[in-house]
């Protein structure tokens, strides 16, 4: 029925890639970096329950539009199913997860075991950033730990991959084979130091970033330019994030309470001045990717539709930023498609079958 | 990267619960709490040059009383010169005693007083205003940090990554600890049979 998909196992779909020359991990992401293609990424909303089934259900809509998924660390410092718990479900499933790790609730010890355990699993790339603060979130008493930051832990797990060792030194018996990233937020003060603090997570590890919500395409195109006089864009893969807001009121209050965010005032106008709020956003979400995927120096893109996740389809596809190319989607095997249909006929259908029929069509 | 959150956070409603004039402690951060000024921390940044050079002069003179230190014992003389330095550098620069200075690569504003104690350059949450995302009325550490550096001579020292905070050496002296380091290193490059 199916053909194997470009970078999938053989063997299974849960089962790391082939090692490749040059490639540090054994993931799908970075061979889509690697190979020149502009490469989407998405962030899945965590559950609150302990359903796998909610996870799968999760990640089912961006089938075949996205190259990685993206499992948040109680982002915003709100309490949700943790990103080790996600990753190992996905992986399951054959996706390609990006394990968020966050260093506000864990120390230097639960971090390292915690890459240890995801690399385990098959995630093959992890995402380094330093979180946000406790008082953002539901349970603003919780002991802020911030025992490492984001470049501590980039140089940390890099440690691991390349020398083998953990920050004290012991040996590891088997790298973890990781893919890794960092967090890029050029629309926040002090904003000449960014391009050069990008610089220095390169240093420290990072190979690929994403970026905070881009509203404002004129202060992204500044930052890039920076970045490529640096030469950061040929040591790193930067997807530049992107994201539909609902209506204005959303984008003021995310303005005003969630912190890091630029919201342009014309941004704020254009959506006021729509009929449709809820499809300008998602419109003016298309158009700033359009203009984005432009700028010399954008590998991909960083799509984050905090419950619109049903729109990531749509904005993939209207944009055109996959020109054509499609994702590897998660399959049903032909087998285990042969054992549905019969079971559903059998079940359903008010037949009785001999065994002679059955002979008959099995072939 | 952060999401956007539900409506109103948890901290939102305490705060508005009560009217202004009730007893509301979780209203101000413990931090604010101790502290209700930035000005001597402002000043010791906007005149980091100044410092810098001070500091290089002052660790020399460090180095010179080494012999002192040693014969007195620099175990004996880690508590009066910890109790100095955490007045003076408190009063300066905030000082958190972390053990670990690193206010010359750092434009002599002190990484610590963070919030998130980053060590390497500032988080994503820094407001338009250049204040910091937990203590809304704090200018951020590290927007200051890179306004210090530039004033600096060895200000591209900012640009180096620093290592995890080690914390066994909290409530340590940083300034002992740097001379017996730099006593150490000159006694191995005047004599480096001595070590081999």
């Amino acid at each position: 029925m199916n053909g194997r998909q470009r970078d999938e196992n053989p063997a299974g779909i849960h089962l790391p890639l082939d090692p490749l020359p040059g490639h540090t991990s054994r993931g799908r992401l970075e061979r889509v970096l690697r190979r020149g293609e502009f490469a989407v990424t998405t962030e899945l909303n965590p559950p609150d329950s302990a359903d796998p089934e909610d996870v799968y259900n999760r990640a089912k809509i961006f089938d075949g539009w996205v190259d990685a998924i993206n499992a948040v660390d109680a982002s915003g410092a709100n309490c949700h199913m943790s990103s080790v718990g996600i990753c190992a479900l996905l992986t399951r499933m054959g996706y390609a997860p990006i394990m968020q790790i966050a260093c506000r609730d864990k120390n230097r010890i639960a971090i390292q075991g915690d890459v240890l355990g995801g690399a385990a699993m098959g995630v093959a790339n992890m995402l380094c950033l330093t979180g946000d603060g406790v008082q953002a979130g539901d349970q603003p008493g919780a002991k802020p730990v911030f025992d490492l930051d984001s470049m501590s832990l980039l140089e940390t797990i890099r440690i691991m991959r390349d020398n083998g060792k953990f920050l004290s030194g012991r040996k590891l018996t088997t790298p973890p084979q990781v893919f890794l990233g960092c967090a890029v937020n050029p629309f926040a003060p002090p904003y000449d130091f960014r391009p050069i603090h990008l610089g220095k997570k390169i240093a420290a590890g990072a190979q690929f970033a994403q970026t905070q919500y881009c509203f404002d395409v004129p202060m992204f195109r500044t930052f890039m330019q920076k970045a490529r006089d640096l030469g950061h864009t040929e040591k790193l893969f930067l997807l530049c994030g992107v994201g539909p807001l609902a209506s204005a009121k959303t984008a003021k209050w995310i303005r005003s309470n969630v912190p890091g965010i630029h919201i342009p005032d014309a941004v704020i106008k254009r959506l006021e001045g729509a009929q449709d709020q809820k499809k300008e956003g998602k419109q003016l979400c298309i158009d700033i990717i359009n203009e984005v995927k432009e700028i010399p120096g954008v590998a991909g893109i960083h799509v984050m539709a905090y419950r619109q996740e049903e729109y990531v389809a749509e904005i993939v596809d209207e944009s055109g930023v996959l020109k054509g190319r499609q994702p590897w989607k998660r399959e049903i095997r032909r087998d285990d498609q042969i054992v549905a249909d019969r079971l559903e006929r059998i079940l359903h259908e008010d037949i009785t079958e001999t065994q002679v029929d059955l002979v008959k069509t099995a072939h | 990267m952060s999401d956007k959150q539900p409506a109103v956070t948890q901290a939102t409603l305490v705060k508005k619960a009560a009217p202004k004039s009730d007893y509301k402690p979780a209203d101000v951060s413990p931090q604010r709490r101790v502290q209700r000024t930035f000005a001597v921390r402002l000043w010791s940044i906007r005149h980091s040059r100044l410092l810098e050079w001070f500091y290089s002069r002052f660790a020399d003179a460090f180095l010179l009383l080494h012999p002192l230190w040693k014969g007195i014992g620099y175990g004996r003389v880690e508590a009066p010169v910890k109790f100095v330095e955490k007045r003076v550098k408190g009063f300066m620069f905030d000082c958190r005693m972390c053990g670990q200075c690193v206010l010359s690569s750092t434009g002599m504003s002190c990484p610590m007083n963070c919030p998130k104690q980053l060590r390497n350059g500032p988080c994503g949450g820094v407001r338009a205003n250049g204040n910091c995302e937990v203590e809304p009325d704090m200018p951020c550490v590290w927007v200051k940090a890179w306004e210090g550096s530039r004033n600096m001579v060895h200000g591209d020292k900012i640009l180096t990554v620093q290592k995890p905070v080690d914390q066994s050496l909290r409530e340590t002296s940083a300034w002992l600890r740097v001379t017996a380091q730099s006593a150490a290193a000159r006694e191995t490059t005047q004599n480096p049979g001595a070590s081999a």
